[in-house]
């Protein structure tokens, strides 16, 4: 399983890597694995605010809905549109093609307290 | 938490394992998707063996079992299967089953893993005449075998009889892998094929026969998700989901199975009352029309948004018709083909229609 080592983590199986001066966020391999096959991904709006531990999104597989929490404070200045014909790239690009939103106006000290690769890889034990 | 004969066939698949009614079952293999893709292209096998099985034998078994179901079992001849309900007074929905007609005096009964006890505890505290009634859960594996190509992959490996002749709803005794089997043409995907009732302590010898010489016909063990996003698709109900106990048979998309002119039966009174003064909720599909999926719960309302007409049984976007869909139960009034709806998912009022069930049906021969 991957856990790139530039990303930071949550516990609850987001990711975040900082880029242009936005938050890219998505979640992690992990969680994928452990959802399934996604079949809908419901994307905030653009503009939106959203609050750390807050949340974010929701992904859906043929079983369940599931939330997806904002791992910082921001805003939300860009959404994934290819996940909406196309949700499946969560689980083949989790770290890539599959992220979720692109978020602006945060704190980097927030990112900066997120988990590290190591940190997070040692909590799911992969 | 109870594991089925299978559970190390399951581990050592690959299966995702997850409580389910009390038994630790597979919730998928390979992914629900393909799984479920597998059952109606190819041919894809079910554990089932948590399922419940209860035998009636005894010279009063039809008569008690007449009073308890609501379908009429008098119609079954030796070697038949039927679809039924045990209902309560007030004509909700205990469990629904399958009743299998070995004679006059004796029936098996198949029945939900996770209302097994509750079914057994009733049909103990409602026996009449003589009966006796066996709670036979732990004898008995059982696979389901379903798909277009079930049959094709059964009739090489089944001695004794030819499957082809085995007609829907009916049963026979049979010989797989050197194990004495009974098979019937039933099952819960809406696709062609059986389920078979196995001795527990050979149920992996017909589980391995069945992967092992169906991988030619391109086989895959299926989970319990995959299970449920076909039947949805199939339009079959779930207990728990379209069916409770204190939801009205008659509100349930049962009606078909509730046969008054049979006599008398637990919860007729109810239902009869509830006919005669006119049922104000019906079991429907739906469809949506804008992106998002609406779950078990999510509340219906009308067109134009302005009134609850009623709760969504069953929700999911389904692999075959790649479409989000379900079952709700809602006012009768609204519950026209194509009558305009909206489901409240989230925060959002996601617009809809009323189609009729089932979602999907498969050509069969």
């Amino acid at each position: 399983m991957d856990f790139p080592n530039d990303y930071k983590y949550t516990k609850d199986h987001e990711w975040v890597l900082v880029k242009d001066g936005e938050a890219i966020v998505g979640i992690t391999e992990f969680a994928q694995s452990e959802l399934g096959e996604l079949v809908f991904v419901d994307l905030p709006s653009v503009g939106q605010q959203v609050t750390q531990n807050g949340a974010l999104c929701v992904v859906e597989s043929t079983k369940a809905a599931s939330d997806v929490y904002a791992p910082i404070t921001g805003t939300v200045a860009v959404v994934n549109e290819a996940l909406q014909d196309n949700p499946g790239l969560v689980n083949t690009s989790p770290y890539s093609d599959g992220w979720m939103v692109k978020i602006k106006d945060f704190s980097e000290e927030q990112v900066a307290a997120l988990m590290s690769a190591e940190d997070y890889q040692a909590l799911v034990g992969a | 938490m109870r594991r089925t004969p299978l559970y190390e066939q399951h581990v050592k698949a690959g299966g995702k394992m997850v409580p389910f009614a009390g038994w630790e079952m597979p919730v998928q293999y390979s992914g629900i998707i393909a799984e479920h893709t597998t059952v109606r292209e190819r041919v894809g096998l079910f554990d089932v063996s948590h399922m419940g099985e209860v035998w009636v034998t005894g010279i009063d078994a039809e008569a008690y079992l007449q009073y308890l179901t609501c379908n009429d079992v008098s119609r079954l001849k030796d070697g038949g299967a039927q679809y039924t309900a045990f209902l309560n007074e007030c004509g909700g929905v205990i469990d629904d089953l399958i009743v299998y007609r070995v004679s006059s005096e004796k029936f098996l009964l198949c029945v939900n893993a996770s209302n097994t006890d509750v079914v057994f505890e009733w049909m103990s505290a409602h026996k009449r005449g003589s009966v006796a009634i066996e709670n036979a859960s732990a004898e008995f594996g059982q696979i389901a075998v379903q798909g277009p190509r079930a049959l094709s992959l059964l009739s090489e490996v089944v001695e004794g009889i030819e499957v082809a002749d085995i007609r829907r709803f009916t049963f026979v005794q049979a010989t797989l892998a050197n194990v004495p089997v009974t098979i019937a043409r039933t099952g819960y995907t809406g696709e062609d094929g059986v389920e078979i009732f196995i001795p527990a302590g050979e149920t992996r010898a017909v589980w391995e026969c069945l992967l092992k010489r169906g991988e030619p016909y391109g086989v895959l063990p299926c989970g319990l998700g995959a299970r449920d996003s076909l039947r949805l698709e199939a339009g079959y109900p779930l207990h728990g989901h379209e069916l409770a106990t204190d939801v009205s048979a008659l509100e349930s998309g049962l009606a078909w199975i509730v046969k008054f002119s049979k006599g008398d039966f637990i919860g007729r009174d109810a239902l009869q009352n509830q006919r005669d003064a006119g049922v104000g909720k019906v079991l429907v599909g739906f469809f949506l029309d804008a992106p998002g999926i609406a779950r078990q719960g999510d509340v219906v309302l009308d067109g134009k948004g302005a009134e609850e007409i009623g709760v969504v049984t069953s929700g999911t976007k389904t692999p075959t018709l790649n479409r989000a869909l379900g079952m709700a139960r809602i006012q009768a009034t609204c519950s026209a083909i194509d009558t305009q709806i909206k489901v409240r998912v989230r925060n959002r009022e996601i617009e809809g229609h009323v189609v009729s069930l089932p979602f999907y049906k498969a050509q069969m021969a």
